[in-house]
């Protein structure tokens, strides 16, 4: 019976295919569904409650028209189309079309674009397709994300792209859990550690003074407790309470996605996630990434990726012999994974490789350089220099030619108290840092300044003016905020209508923010300003710094946060452009 | 001065109100506060960090625990711990305080604290400061006032040192001084207390660890005169939360 759903999915999951099996999947309450991709001009969505068991138990999630993940819907650039949400919940609920560009009314924000939509009723979204790539929907309703509102979306291009492929498939990730997400929240509150079982150890004490010796060994450590902060400290929300999915799909009931030897299969990466960012890879297979965020970049080879919550990424793959190949998706503090097979065969799978080892956090990740750590030695603050730190930032600082950009700052309020505990001392620009855990990989790991915009950026606008925003919290209080101050307490952002906006951001904690500007592009520099890299979502990596630009061409309220599910609360601002 | 009783006074009443709002809307629609809230839910916590049984010939019963309902800055805290016997209680602890963070790691707390023994009952004014002090040392330093002039100050520390991710040794130290001796309570001037601690716990879940330790109690001074303690006591127990 598995089996026979299972071999259904894998023929219609491929896009390419696109049969439309909208109806079977609609009534609710049944075993979910994954084969489902709808296309057209007009789409009835359906928001309600559906058994499921993801974990090996029984839980209730919230699902659209009955599946997780929800139906990938398939558009086509230059389309207007036409979308009747309904939500059979008992609560408010909503969809936000990440990443899509359209007026603000049809964004899908409760409090900000609409009022959402109360239980019974239906919301209709209506607007034109101005783009084209791969994108993702969820609610933007409470903790609805977390418990399964989330599905694929597939923009069909006007032109031909440049490249080729012959299959084409979705691989959305996600993270489930059969626990409240205001359980999970609350445990965050009350214990930020709880679901942290990677933390220090005597044991891991005693082989770290093997390999730095007692002093090293003890300096550092001795240097951490004294700022009562922990250098594994990666995830909030870990695989104790996590299954992770793949499609929907725990690694139980593998997802699989077919080719035939020769073939050039495309990849659409999505990462759902609530909490959780993946490092992706495909043992023995080389990935050529072809587009980020739905937009086309220059042609890069990798062998793995880290994808941040709500980032996408679309990678061609070559397979070329006859063998199950695993997609393997580790989260980045390596508490669990999800594989899935791309196969020649649907019932040869593919074996998980081993996780790789726990990242430990550095110097780097607090924001602070040699410079300022050989400063702080001085001051008695004994730092060990044996810290994980690419070799080339100690030569040279690579992006000195982004810090000296200078743009007229809009001085914003800030606030410093009990919600901030940290400060980076010395932000860096680390765009070709690929992160705790990756950077003494053996593997070519992609990392953002391997990301140029396929087509020239050379006669954008220069930017007008820039504003500086700091991500703050309190990570043992669980507080989240920006400029110190969190969203309930904060002014709106005003951008002004037709400007270009340098907006820098600086990490002031050791958690990664995938921070998300809702209706207006993110024009991300990573090198080469002649071809910024187009992004909605962009990743500020602990203690560093980094910079956008956006060409504010969409008048109304949009909503500007950190994608982490549990971050977000506070972690807001509302922007009005006018 | 002024204005900082202004102040307190506002954010008093800012959590009060708060609070009674999220209790009635939780009541009103009895289910779980949802993110609409924002960021920063009502929430609460017992602890009960010692449960246990000491080796001793009264097989002492020991207990301490918190119990908090509030937010990230303002909080209600009720701590209680005490002892007792076969014979009933020996002595407890109370104090029941608003607490609201100051610092990063900090919080200020202000309120009442009762004790009580088989003969007697005090009531204090309470005026504390709790929290993480650097490398992860659990602080707490109260200073209690009370009718008869007589100034306490009680002073807890206790450390974490992980063995295992599940197997965690805490050692813990305990020091209380008075202003003035106070026979009814048993309580003598200068140094009374101190109360060295070594427990070690398996966390089968974050929310439920048995454990086994050790604790070293000595009374000083006129202390010593009403009670002579000087003793080594094992003891099995178990931690819980929820």
């Amino acid at each position: 019976m598995q089996r026979r759903t299972f071999v259904k999915g894998v023929a219609t999951t491929s896009l390419l295919g696109l049969t439309s099996t909208s109806l079977e999947a609609n009534s609710p309450v049944k075993a979910i569904d994954n084969s489902h991709t709808l296309k057209g001009k007009e789409f009835f969505l359906e928001i309600g409650y559906t058994k499921v068991n993801l974990s090996g138990d029984d839980a209730v999630a919230t699902t659209v028209n009955g599946q997780i993940a929800g139906p990938t819907l398939v558009w086509q650039e230059g389309d207007t189309i036409t979308l009747h949400v309904t939500n059979k919940l008992k609560k408010s609920s909503s969809i936000h079309w990440h990443g899509i560009i359209l007026p603000y009314q049809m964004d899908g924000v409760p409090g900000i674009t609409f009022d959402g939509i109360d239980p019974g009723t239906t919301f209709t979204y209506t607007f034109t397709i101005k783009q084209h790539g791969t994108y993702w929907y969820h609610s933007h309703s409470g903790f609805q994300e977390q418990t399964g509102v989330y599905g694929a979306i597939v923009i069909l291009p006007k032109k031909r792209e440049p490249f080729r492929y012959d299959r084409d498939y979705v691989v959305q990730l996600s993270d489930w859990s059969d626990e409240n997400p205001n359980t999970i929240y609350k445990k965050l509150k009350v214990q930020s550690d709880y679901y942290n079982f990677s933390q220090r150890t005597v044991g891991t004490f005693v082989d770290e003074v093997k390999k730095k010796g007692f002093s090293k060994a003890f300096g550092d450590r001795s240097m951490w407790n004294r700022m009562r902060m922990s250098d594994r400290d990666i995830a909030d929300v870990t695989g104790y309470t996590y299954t992770y999915l793949m499609n929907g799909q725990p690694s139980s009931r593998q997802f699989t996605a077919l080719f035939k030897k020769g073939q050039k299969i495309r990849l659409r990466f999505i990462n759902s996630a609530a909490m959780t960012f993946f490092d992706v890879r495909i043992p023995g297979l080389k990935m050529t990434v072809v587009a980020a965020d739905g937009n086309h970049v220059k042609p890069v080879s990798v062998e793995e990726f880290r994808i941040g919550v709500a980032e996408t990424y679309d990678v061609i793959v070559e397979p070329k012999s006859n063998k199950a190949y695993a997609l393997f998706a580790q989260s980045m503090e390596r508490s669990g994974y999800v594989v899935g097979s791309l196969t020649p065969d649907a019932s040869k799978l593919a074996t998980a490789p081993k996780m790789d080892a726990k990242p430990v956090l550095s110097m780097v990740d607090m924001g602070m350089d040699m410079g300022s750590m050989k400063a702080k030695e001085s001051q008695g603050m004994k730092c060990s220099s044996a810290m994980s730190m690419p070799k080339k930032s100690i030569k040279k600082y690579k992006w000195q030619a982004m810090e000296d950009q200078k743009y007229p700052i809009t001085p914003l309020p800030m606030a410093r108290g009990v919600q901030t505990t940290m400060k980076a001392m010395s932000p860096k620009y680390r765009l070709d840092d690929p992160g705790a855990g990756l950077r003494h990989s053996k593997r070519k790991v992609l990392t953002y300044a391997d990301l140029k915009n396929r087509y020239s950026t050379k006669h954008d606008k220069k930017p007008d003016r820039e504003i500086v925003l700091h991500l703050t919290g309190n990570m043992d209080r669980y507080m989240w905020s920006i400029n110190g101050i969190k969203y309930t307490d904060s002014k709106p952002l005003q951008f002004h209508y037709g400007e270009r906006l340098r907006i820098t951001f600086i990490n002031d904690t050791m958690m990664n923010h995938p921070m998300h500007l809702h209706g207006l592009w993110s024009d991300l520099e990573t090198g080469d300003d002649n071809h910024l890299l187009r992004k909605h979502t962009v990743i500020v990596q602990p203690g560093s710094k980094i910079s956008y630009r956006v060409t504010v061409d969409a008048k109304g309220f949009w909503a500007y946060h950190c994608h982490m599910l549990y971050h977000m609360g506070g972690m807001f601002r509302k922007v009005v452009v006018s | 001065m002024r204005r900082i009783k202004i102040h307190c006074k506002k954010s008093l009443n800012d959590f009060c109100k708060k609070t009674i709002l999220s209790l009635v809307s939780l009541l009103a629609l009895g289910q779980h506060i949802h993110a609409a809230e924002g960021d920063d839910p009502l929430r609460t916590m017992f602890l009960m960090d010692r449960f246990e049984v000491l080796n001793n010939d009264e097989n002492t019963r020991v207990w301490e625990g918190s119990f908090y309902i509030g937010y990230d800055i303002d909080k209600l805290y009720l701590y209680s711990d005490g002892e007792a016997t076969a014979d009933g209680l020996e002595s407890s602890q109370s104090e029941l305080v608003y607490s609201r963070a100051i610092a990063p790691f900090w919080d200020a707390q202000i309120g009442l604290a009762y004790d009580k023994n088989a003969d007697a009952s005090k009531t204090w004014a309470s005026f504390a400061i709790a929290g993480l002090a650097p490398y992860y040392f659990e602080t707490r330093a109260a200073l209690l006032v009370n009718g008869n002039g007589n100034v306490g100050l009680r002073l807890d520390a206790e450390y974490e040192a992980l063995i295992t991710q599940k197997l965690i040794l805490t050692p813990s130290l305990e020091a209380d001084f008075y202003s003035k001796d106070d026979a009814s309570l048993q309580i003598g001037s200068g140094l009374s207390n101190i109360e060295a601690g070594l427990r070690l716990r398996y966390e089968i879940k974050r929310e439920f660890a048995p454990y086994v330790g050790v604790t070293w109690e000595k009374t000083f001074g006129n202390t010593r005169d009403y009670t002579p303690i000087n003793e080594t006591n094992f003891l099995v127990g178990v931690r819980f939360w929820f």
